[in-house]
């Protein structure tokens, strides 16, 4: 008879106590694996919100971190407005003066390459403007390129797709500038689809609502990003909201665009009017984006931030200390779960000592029987340890609909974060540290005495 | 087979110094020799069956089983041997709880050098009448049936001496003529030496060869030592 079947045999006879001691480990294994998830799903969240298909975020002076919150996640309220002119600095002289002859303005600005035009190369310059809400959700306005140029997921190559409807165009025969795409979540949550009429409030969820409406043309599928959580609108229809347009300078120089008198469509601001919360930018090649970066910063008016050092930078000052605190729970639920088993196995060595000075007499070795009590802890640790995070996997997997539906973050059964690879190993060991106590007893029982006991 | 020469084994007392429990100038058995050995109890009896199974080492003396000098072994030398040559029976039968009755009788096998033979501990069984409680647990078995187990087991492994301390003591007459019956029967089947110690003078008759604790113990003449020199385990055996 091996030895682990005589562990084994121990550990089943008694089975109150083995059982109330595995399940104390199972619990604190099944504890330690719901955690290091959670930290697990905030970290992915995080990596891929901050994987946001662009390389640098353009916005006023400031803070960077507050850009990148403002900008990416669509958090904590925009630092200023940049005038239109400062996007107008990443395109060439055509497209500025195409800009010009559209949208009226100083005919000087077509005459110009922008200050940041030569770093986009195949790249794009994509204008946000924040300052709306549709409900809870903040109301972002932007070009289509948004939905043409951005990309997203773990390797930023994903465009985004609809499960309803489509992405704005520029001006549509129907809704002309007046369209909105709506997030994910904003759908589920507002209960808006394809068809449905929004209306913005102006400048917080309580606020004035404007009397324009935008009509929904387009529902995303989930994205794990924070676009899942913003309704996005034309810019054009976004800047002829009521309160929208910057007042024009006495002194500006504008030649407006002339007009057919049969148009119908709504006259467009003027750059002097216009302007922008955030510019979203992808150079290429990328080896430009520092030099990019320092020359924008450089200027009177705009930063540029680069978004995924900011999140890191983030993530080192929260989720740093947090993987510090979870870490210090994991190892006082092991070490908790590990006395657990030295309490149990060494309150039943009173018990025991008879069984092992039999076995003595019938020829067992000292390390034999210390062995038996170290089996004993490690079939403890080994089923509290894999029940407890297979039990775990099965909670999270049971609760991975919620979770993909809230972080955008598929979770499969078997999904493991890094630090889990290391939980069943450290928990034997641990267990098997434990055993030492009540092991070195067995080591210890004297044979005579316990014989005649 | 088994030669003790001038053994003394003594304790330290509590308050200092130390009591000779055992003093044996010569005691032999023979292969397949059976021996009663009778007397008093706290006379060394358990001491000197310790003794011979390896269990403690000898203050003083010789003690050689087939050639095999037993104080110059190590304790995990003197384990193996216990495991190859030396078969126990207890007078409170130390079944293991958590094991059936055929599990019990492995473990005779466990810790030897020899693989388990589950045909052997299921014939063992099969001899000791318990063939059809080969998967009871001892909480389940009659007192007898329990001490038979014990027979069984302390057989399995093949041994050259079966021990007997007082195996009869704590069954009820009927079963000890059982367990007695088997004891002898299947030493004398197996070849096996037995040295059993009781101080049951009915059972002797069923010896050839009955030694007195008094004769071969030095120490125990000495009614001083009877009281002082006890063991702890010779009085927790009494």
């Amino acid at each position: 008879m091996r030895l682990i079947k005589i562990a084994w045999r121990n550990f089943c006879y008694r089975k109150l106590s083995s059982l109330l001691t595995t399940l104390n480990l199972t619990l604190g294994v099944a504890l330690v694996v719901g955690v290091l998830s959670i930290y697990g799903i905030i970290s992915e969240a995080f990596v891929r919100n901050a994987s946001v298909g662009c390389n640098l975020v353009v916005g006023p002076k400031g803070s960077a971190l507050q850009l990148t919150l403002n900008a990416v996640y669509y958090l904590s309220q925009p630092i200023e407005n940049l005038p239109f002119t400062e996007y107008m600095e990443f395109f060439d002289a055509d497209a500025r003066a195409k800009m010009v002859k559209r949208y009226g303005g100083d005919p000087e600005l077509g005459e110009r390459d922008g200050k940041y035009a030569g770093f986009i190369g195949g790249g794009f310059a994509i204008p946000l403007a924040l300052g709306d809400y549709f409900g809870e959700y903040r109301v972002v306005g932007t070009t289509p390129d948004f939905f043409e140029r951005l990309r997203h997921g773990p390797s930023v190559d994903q465009p985004f797709t609809f499960a309803e409807g489509r992405s704005f165009v520029e001006s549509s025969p129907e809704h002309s500038v007046f369209e909105a795409v709506v997030g994910s979540r904003v759908a589920a949550t507002m209960d808006v689809s394809v068809g449905d009429q929004m209306n913005p409030t102006h400048g917080d969820p309580d606020g004035k609502g404007h009397g324009q409406g935008f009509q929904i043309v387009g529902v995303m599928d989930p994205t794990g990003t924070p676009n899942d959580r913003a309704v996005f609108v034309n810019l054009e229809g976004f800047y002829l909201l009521e309160g929208h347009a910057k007042p024009i300078e006495p002194e500006a120089n504008i030649v407006w665009p002339t007009r057919d008198e049969n148009d119908t469509s709504p006259i467009l601001l003027s750059i002097p009017e216009r302007e922008v919360t955030s510019i979203l930018v992808q150079n290429e090649p990328r080896l430009l984006a520092l030099p990019l970066q320092n020359l924008i910063s450089e200027g009177q008016a705009s930063q540029a931030a680069a978004p995924v050092g900011e999140i890191n930078k983030l993530m080192s000052l929260i989720v740093g200390p947090l993987t510090k605190a979870l870490l210090a729970i994991t190892a006082i639920t092991c070490f908790v779960a590990a006395v657990g088993i030295l309490v149990a196995i060494y309150n039943s060595m009173n018990d025991r000592r008879r069984d092992i000075a039999v076995m003595r007499a019938l020829g067992a070795r000292r390390d034999s029987v210390t062995w038996i009590i170290l089996l004993e802890s490690l079939i403890i640790a080994l089923v509290g340890g894999v029940v407890g995070w297979f039990g775990a996997h099965v909670a999270i997997f049971m609760a991975g609909d919620y979770i993909e539906a809230q972080t955008g973050i598929p979770i499969g059964l078997l999904t493991m974060s890094e630090m889990e690879v290391y939980l069943i190993p450290i928990v034997v060991l641990l267990s098997l540290i434990a055993g030492l106590v009540p092991a070195m007893s067995a080591y210890r029982t004297d044979v005579a005495t316990n014989l005649n006991a | 087979m088994l030669k003790l020469t001038d053994v003394i084994q003594r304790f330290d007392q509590p308050g200092g110094g130390q009591l000779t429990v055992l003093d044996v100038p010569s005691f032999e058995i023979d292969a397949g020799e059976q021996v009663a050995l009778i007397g008093q109890s706290g006379g060394g009896k358990t001491t000197l069956l310790h003794l011979i199974a390896g269990l403690w080492s000898a203050t003083q003396g010789s003690i050689r089983f087939d050639g095999l000098e037993l104080s110059r072994l190590s304790e995990q030398g003197r384990d193996r041997f216990r495991a190859a040559c030396i078969g126990y029976v207890f007078q409170t039968f130390n079944l293991l709880p958590a094991f059936s009755a055929i599990e019990n009788v492995q473990l005779g096998m466990t810790f030897g050098r020899q693989r388990v033979d589950i045909d052997r501990s299921r014939e063992l069984l099969r001899r000791v009448g318990l063939s059809d409680r080969a998967h009871y647990r001892p909480h389940q078995l009659s007192v007898g049936q329990q001490q038979r187990v014990a027979i069984a087991r302390a057989l399995a492994g093949r041994p050259k001496l079966l021990l007997a301390d007082e195996p009869t003591a704590n069954v009820d007459p009927a079963s000890a003529e059982t367990v007695l019956n088997l004891i002898i029967e299947s030493c004398r089947d197996e070849n096996v030496a037995l040295l059993m110690v009781t101080h049951n003078l009915e059972i002797c008759e069923r010896f050839q060869r009955v030694d007195q604790l008094e004769q071969i113990n030095r120490a125990f003449g000495d009614s001083e030592h009877s009281k002082q020199t006890m063991a702890p385990e010779d009085s927790a055996c009494v």
